[in-house]
């Protein structure tokens, strides 16, 4: 049995904090880029097909975005050339700071002995590095590297209330949770919220962002990412929940009992289900799916927050402290 | 999904129509595809109570507790069957409509899909340049079949007319979004039909003993509204033996690790008997019915002499675990053929015994490191004979004197026999056994409802993926004289990556002696 608080533990504890730093610096970096970069033109027209390598948002020897990746033409002066240095300086302090991320839960799991996933603490620092992960993944090969200070500042915000408020000891856990079905049912909650966070921050971009020229991204592109991730999530999202009936009928004597979790998943699938309609169907593009998109990330918020500490019910394995 | 059913989301409402009009208008409204939506929005919503108030098929004890905290309240919100949630009139109502309007949805959806598998694409508009997705080029001597051959060869469905082709592909999405709808329409059905003809049930099982799955042998016994007593399948098990570890040091001492019932199962009756080690995520499966271990505790034996010297009672007792930390658990003893009176017990069973600095004795881990008891004994009338029915677990003190009292007194340990004042008797802890709780469940709807669970991903992934898209092409007709003209569209959203797929089409059709030439492409053209 793993001992308290094993080398392992502390070191993936203080890997945590210098994520945290990393992921700030990284956000700073993101910051300076939008603030000084190029102002962007109003919304690219719906229908832009031109795929402009546009400014700092395009790795400049990367494969060409795909058309209607529109990000719209620079306007405005040219921007002081260390803009552009501060976005590659803040791309590579968030390579960093997922790398830390990573460690930090991979000693975590070796310290434990058992998927770093096991508590609300752990859950929560997986999701960061999801979220971090989905987005430099995404900018590899797209023009997104606006989203960067936004992630950046989600991860480090999450990682930041799960140290302060969540942290519990290394340990391991209750025989419920003592499944392989962890490895699939929570993996899988993971990504998807990962993804979720990601398409979360462009809808709020998305309402924050007026009319006319703005250092934000055209709307039209901020609408693409979230689309974008909500399509990979949603069905990722569809199968955390079949994966956690399969479980129930393991371990509760059901595979579903309208448990609070049970409940709110189901809500959160619901709302993402009408965003994707609210979106194919004519009539309901840009703000109103973008809000309908944003209730349901409400919701997931909800179930993750809300339900593991206000209701009591049978995920109550969160272990918030 | 597809831009077509929107054509049906509003029927018109009838303008003076009989009684037949205005149901078969309720009907088209009931099976569009926003109403739909909109009761699906709706299930969700009809969900939320039961996630915040208490449920009485999950936590009846906590809805006693409601009903006790604050009566009034509690009264109005059980009119509204809001501790029933999940059978609530209002929940069904809300399933059945749901599952009417995704019928009424799917049905003649399918049919028109059908329909539309075997038509032909349709013709060329006549202007291809108003298209979203437009090119021309330069192609001397190619024919319409050329270029139908070339869209064919990827995969596009393609019919030919005078001077045109057109082509067209992606009908998975539209099966994947039927095999969606209708996969959700079977999980309905399945999670309907498991709770009709499911049952399921608590025991309580003490070390030793047995359970034969007969409605008689449940202490809670919930079966659907289509099952009979006799449809139990007939295996029968005997708990030999149950073990739970621990953490033992650090400041996660006392946490459960690792909870084991060793169980010996005979599947029919008179069938040779197997081993089974029934665990947390490991119930036992005899033809599909489960048995789940859920919780444990502990039953000390006691034996019990009257005041006669007699054996009044001997055997173990259940006891209710009072704090999950240190299993410090409560527990009663009634033994009513005690004479001269009868004699009642309030026990508290401490597993891991420690004297506290105030001179009472506490248990420090919920492990049976040092088990012992601590009794409080009455004798009289334990009121069993008012015809009122008592539970097992409490102790009416009204008609009974107290005989031993006080938390300072050494607790028993095993061995230990405590005299009862003034001759009344005594009692023995003989010994430390454990029970633990199980739950047998049938649900015939589960493996369906994963089919149906696992179709439904399925096909949420095509119609997700797959983009249902129409290229045209005509030739000799160019304005300024080109010989081929392409036009491109697709029917959902996503534009964008099509845009890159119109373009590799473009390239393909047009050869490849034409990548050199003066390109007078149009396709990666703003408009
Ligand atoms: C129908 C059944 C289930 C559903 C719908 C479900 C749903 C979810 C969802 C949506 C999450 C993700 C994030 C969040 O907290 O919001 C989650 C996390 C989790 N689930 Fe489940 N689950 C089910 C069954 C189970 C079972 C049977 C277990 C274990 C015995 C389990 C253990 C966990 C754990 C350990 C997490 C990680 C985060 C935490 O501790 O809150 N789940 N579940």
């Amino acid at each position: 049995m793993p001992t308290e608080m094993s080398g392992l533990a502390t070191l993936s504890d203080q890997l945590i904090l210098a994520t945290v730093l990393l992921y700030v610096f990284a956000m700073i970096g993101y910051a300076l880029d939008l603030g000084f970069g190029r102002v962007r033109a109003a919304a690219a027209p719906a229908r832009e097909l031109v795929s402009v390598g546009a400014g700092a948002a395009a790795p400049a020897d990367g494969p060409p975005a795909p058309a209607g990746g529109s990000v719209a033409p620079a306007q405005g002066p040219e921007p002081p050339a260390w803009a552009a240095r501060a976005a590659v300086a803040a791309v590579a302090l968030s390579w960093l700071g997922w790398a830390a991320n990573l460690g930090a839960i991979v000693t975590r799991g070796l310290a434990v002995g058992r998927w770093p996933w096991g508590n609300m603490y752990e859950f929560v620092v997986a999701i960061c590095f999801a979220a971090v992960s989905a987005f430099l993944v995404m900018q590899i090969r797209q023009p997104v590297r606006f989203l960067g200070a936004f992630v950046s500042l989600a991860a480090a915000l999450g990682l930041g209330f799960a140290v302060r408020y969540l942290h519990v000891q290394a340990g391991p856990v209750v025989p419920a949770l003592n499944s392989y079905w962890i490895a699939i049912h929570v993996t899988a909650a993971i990504l998807a919220a990962g993804l979720f966070i990601l398409a979360g921050v462009s809808g709020i971009l998305f309402l924050v962002r007026k009319d006319g020229p703005s250092r934000l991204p055209s709307r039209a592109d901020l609408e693409r990412v979230a689309h974008q991730a909500i399509v990979i999530a949603f069905p990722i999202w569809t199968f955390a929940v079949i994966a956690g009936a399969l479980w129930a009928d393991k371990a509760w004597g059901r595979y579903w009992g309208w448990d609070p979790k049970e409940v709110w998943s189901f809500i959160t699938w619901i709302a993402y289900a009408a965003y994707l309609h609210a979106k194919a169907t004519a009539g309901w593009k840009g703000r109103a799916a973008t809000i309908v998109q944003l209730v349901a990330f409400g919701c997931l918020i909800f179930n993750l927050v809300g339900v593991n500490i206000f209701l009591s019910g049978l995920h109550s394995y969160a272990q918030v402290p | 999904m597809t831009l077509t059913e929107d054509v049906r989301a509003d029927p018109v409402r009838p303008a003076g129509l009989g009684p037949v009009g205005w149901l078969r208008w309720a009907w088209r409204l009931l099976t569009s595809m926003r109403t739909a939506l909109i009761l699906l929005f709706l299930f969700a919503l009809a969900s939320i109570p039961g996630s915040i108030y208490p449920q009485r098929s999950i936590s009846p004890d906590k809805v006693a507790q409601y009903f006790k905290d604050s009566p009034g309240m509690a009264a109005w919100l059980d009119r509204l069957w809001l501790f029933d949630v999940f059978t609530s009139p209002w929940f069904a109502a809300t399933y059945l409509l749901l599952f009417l309007s995704l019928a009424g949805c799917v049905v003649p959806r399918a049919a028109a899909h059908w329909r539309e598998l075997r038509r032909k694409p349709p013709a060329a508009p006549r202007n291809l340049s108003r298209l979203p997705q437009h090119a021309s080029f330069a192609a001397p001597g190619r024919t319409v079949d050329d270029f139908a051959a070339l869209l064919r060869a990827k995969r596009f469905r393609t019919v030919t007319g005078p001077g045109w082709v057109a082509a067209e592909k992606g009908y998975l999405r539209e099966t994947g979004n039927l095999l969606f709808h209708t996969a959700l329409l079977a999980l309905l059905v399945a999670v309907g039909a498991g709770s009709l003809y499911g049952y399921r049930g608590n025991v309580l099982l003490v070390e030793g003993n047995g359970f034969a799955n007969t409605v008689a042998a449940y202490d809670r016994y919930i079966p659907g509204q289509r099952v009979s007593g006799e449809s139990l399948e007939p295996f029968s098990f005997t708990l030999d033996d149950f073990q739970a570890t621990y953490v033992a040091t650090g400041d996660r001492r006392g946490q459960p690790l690792d909870f084991s019932a060793r169980l010996r199962v005979a599947d029919r009756p008179g069938a040779a008997e197997r081993p089974y080690d029934l665990r947390v995520n490991e119930p036992l499966d005899v033809n599909g019915t489960q048995t789940y271990l859920l919780g444990h505790g502990y039953a000390p034996a006691f034996k019990v002499l009257d005041g006669k010297g007699q054996v009044a009672f001997e055997g173990a007792v259940p006891c209710l675990t009072a704090d999950q930390m240190t299993y410090t658990s409560e527990c009663v003893i009634k033994v009513p053929d005690a004479q001269p009176s009868q004699l009642g017990f309030l026990v508290r069973f401490l597993p891991t015994t420690v004297p506290a600095a105030d001179g009472s004795w506490v248990s420090v881990f919920p492990g049976a490191a040092n088990p012992t008891a601590q009794v409080f004994a009455f004798s009289g009338d334990l009121g069993l004979k008012s015809g009122q029915p008592q539970s097992v677990y409490q102790l009416d003190t009204t008609n009974l004197k107290p005989l031993v009292m006080g938390n300072k007194t050494k607790p028993l340990a095993v061995g230990d026999t405590l005299p009862l004042p003034g001759g009344a008797g005594s009692i023995q802890l003989t010994g430390v056994r454990e029970w633990i709780s199980l739950q047998i469940a049938h649900d015939p709807g589960r493996g369906p409802a994963l089919v149906a669970a696992a179709l439904a991903v399925l096909g949420l992934v095509l119609s997700l993926t797959v983009r249902r898209r129409r290229v045209w092409v005509r030739v000799g007709q160019g304005e300024n004289g080109e010989d081929a003209e392409v036009g491109g569209l697709t029917r959902t959203d996503g534009g964008a990556a099509f845009a890159d797929e119109f373009s590799t089409i473009v390239t393909t059709l047009r050869g490849r002696e034409a990548g050199e030439a003066d390109s007078r492409e149009g396709a990666n053209h703003a408009h």
